[in-house]
């Protein structure tokens, strides 16, 4: 097995060109070595100017994401013995405009993460004096899973939907959405449901499920988009037969 | 209020279509489409009419069919929506599609009204 | 192709990428999903073809007659099977999707995917053998 590798690296710097263009680069292979580890070498001790997002390295802050032959990953967990003999592609999160070289434009997807209203909404709020809210583990257990997300964009970048209707809030946000509707301390899922009950919430999905295989976490959240559309059919249903509606 | 859109209700027939679809029509379409013209089974004329006068038949395709349709059409709608980047096509696509159920679902019914 | 491109220090141009028409050719799986997806013009042909059928079986013995004539057709026979290996498709993706939409709980712990999606199995198989059953004159 050969101890080099070949990387062809997306390059993007708009005071030059107007276009993306590739630059190949070749790097050492180690067996523990990452993408990353390959991009940090480039830009250590072959070309300074590569720019690209990292931080962690061990996959739970969520910036590093890029396609890697053509696949959303995270490059501190796509090993480069994986991809060998090589050559590896490596290109900027697809679905998102493109600053410079590596690096995404991700505004739109903060956006979207705020307007789910990611946060406990309570019809009164406790007094102080009552003391914490309690939670059971089962109750924990719930909505657990999709409160795993590291917001590294994966699943935007693995939906086909996001790609073709930029409006639609996507993967991560509905799946955050659906981390505080099934949380028991929770009393904002009625809010939560009008602001997504349309073509650009939960029924632009139409369950590819690739962002469920994307996902460096396990989220799920295909799962959590198809749970949302079965509860909100039957809310549809109940606001029929109830219709005073239920409390 | 989650009732002003259609969408939720049209998501149920999609899904209650699709269980349908998924575990009746395979056996139907092998057994008439290919089993009977190839003559690896026989039923009678009929046998066949006189399963098709019993209401509970009757009722069965009536359920089959339009839940098919509406199916069926809710997936294409998407298809054409996503697929084709046709989206500006919106309104004639959701005609096209729901009103082509539609109108099979009234063929449905007429014809079963119909059977001798 | 290079125009000059339009940059200020302060005001990058960013690249945005338009999603090719032929997105879903770029990977297997996003094939798989499209070709899920037109099952459904296969599931419309089915009811079409059923309806046709019933039509025919109210023209009495000879209308059924012309009816199972058409059916021998090498076109309609051909149809047929590709809309049965489509209709197939369209039952395994849903059994495979379906444990994804719902939470069944026994006993306070998660029904595994895997028995929901089996017993979705047991039920095709169990449904099929009973049409087959009726049809045949069991």
């Amino acid at each position: 097995m050969s101890d080099t590798i070949i990387l062809h690296v997306a390059r993007y710097r708009p005071e030059i060109e107007t276009e993306p263009t590739f630059q190949e680069y070749q790097t050492p292979c180690r067996k523990d070595w990452v993408v990353l580890d390959a991009l940090n070498y480039i830009k250590d001790k072959v070309d300074g100017t590569l720019s690209y997002r990292w931080s962690c390295r061990m996959g739970i802050c969520g910036s590093c994401g890029m396609t890697v032959n053509g696949e959303p990953k995270l490059t501190c967990a796509a090993f480069l013995t994986d991809y060998a003999p090589g050559p590896v592609r490596v290109e900027p999160l697809r679905n998102f405009p493109i600053m410079r070289d590596l690096v995404i434009e991700m505004s739109d997807f903060m956006r979207k993460l705020v307007q789910v209203k990611p946060w406990l909404i309570r019809a009164e709020e406790k007094p102080l004096s009552e003391g914490e809210y309690l939670q059971t583990p089962e109750e924990l257990d719930e909505y657990k899973q999709f409160s795993m997300c590291i917001n590294c964009m994966l699943c935007y970048a693995a939906c086909p939907v996001y790609g073709l209707e930029p409006h639609f809030i996507g993967p991560a946000a509905l799946a955050l959405a659906q981390r505080y509707n099934l949380d028991s301390r929770d009393q904002g899922g009625r809010e939560r449901m009008e602001l997504l009950s349309d073509h650009t919430g939960i029924w632009g999905c139409t369950f590819v499920g690739e962002c469920t295989k994307a996902c460096p976490k396990s989220v799920d959240p295909a799962a959590a988009i198809q749970r949302y559309k079965l509860k909100a059919a039957l809310e549809w249903f109940k606001s029929f037969l109830m219709p005073r509606g239920t409390s | 209020m989650a009732k002003k859109s259609l969408e939720p209700f049209l998501w149920t027939l999609f899904s209650a279509g699709g269980v349908l679809a998924a575990l009746l029509i395979p056996i139907h379409l092998f057994l008439f489409g290919l089993a009977v013209p190839l003559g690896w089974a026989h039923p009678s004329y009929e046998h066949l009419l006189s399963l098709l006068r019993h209401p509970a038949t009757q009722g069965y395709f009536f359920v089959l069919c339009t839940l098919a349709l509406f199916h069926s059409a809710h997936r294409f709608r998407y298809t054409l929506y996503d697929g084709l980047q046709i989206k500006h096509l919106n309104e004639v696509i959701n005609v096209l599609c729901y009103g082509g159920a539609i109108v099979g679902s009234v063929w449905t019914v007429y014809l079963l009204w119909r059977i001798p | 192709m290079n125009q000059t491109p339009i940059y200020t220090e302060f005001h990058p141009r960013w690249y945005r990428r338009r999603t090719s028409t032929y997105w879903w050719l770029r990977r297997p799986s996003y094939l798989a999903f499209i070709l899920r997806e037109l099952s459904s013009l296969f599931v419309a042909w089915f009811v079409i073809f059923t309806l046709v059928q019933i039509q025919a079986l109210s023209q009495g013995a000879e209308g059924y007659q012309r009816f199972q004539d058409w059916s021998k057709q090498p076109v309609v026979l051909i149809v047929n099977l590709i809309a049965l290996f489509f209709v197939v498709f369209h039952a395994i993706t849903w059994f495979k999707l379906a444990p994804q939409a719902m939470v069944i709980r026994l006993h306070g712990k998660r029904v595994p995917a895997a028995w929901i999606a089996g017993s979705n199995y047991v039920v095709w198989a169990l449904a099929s053998a009973l049409v087959a059953w009726i049809i045949l004159g069991g």
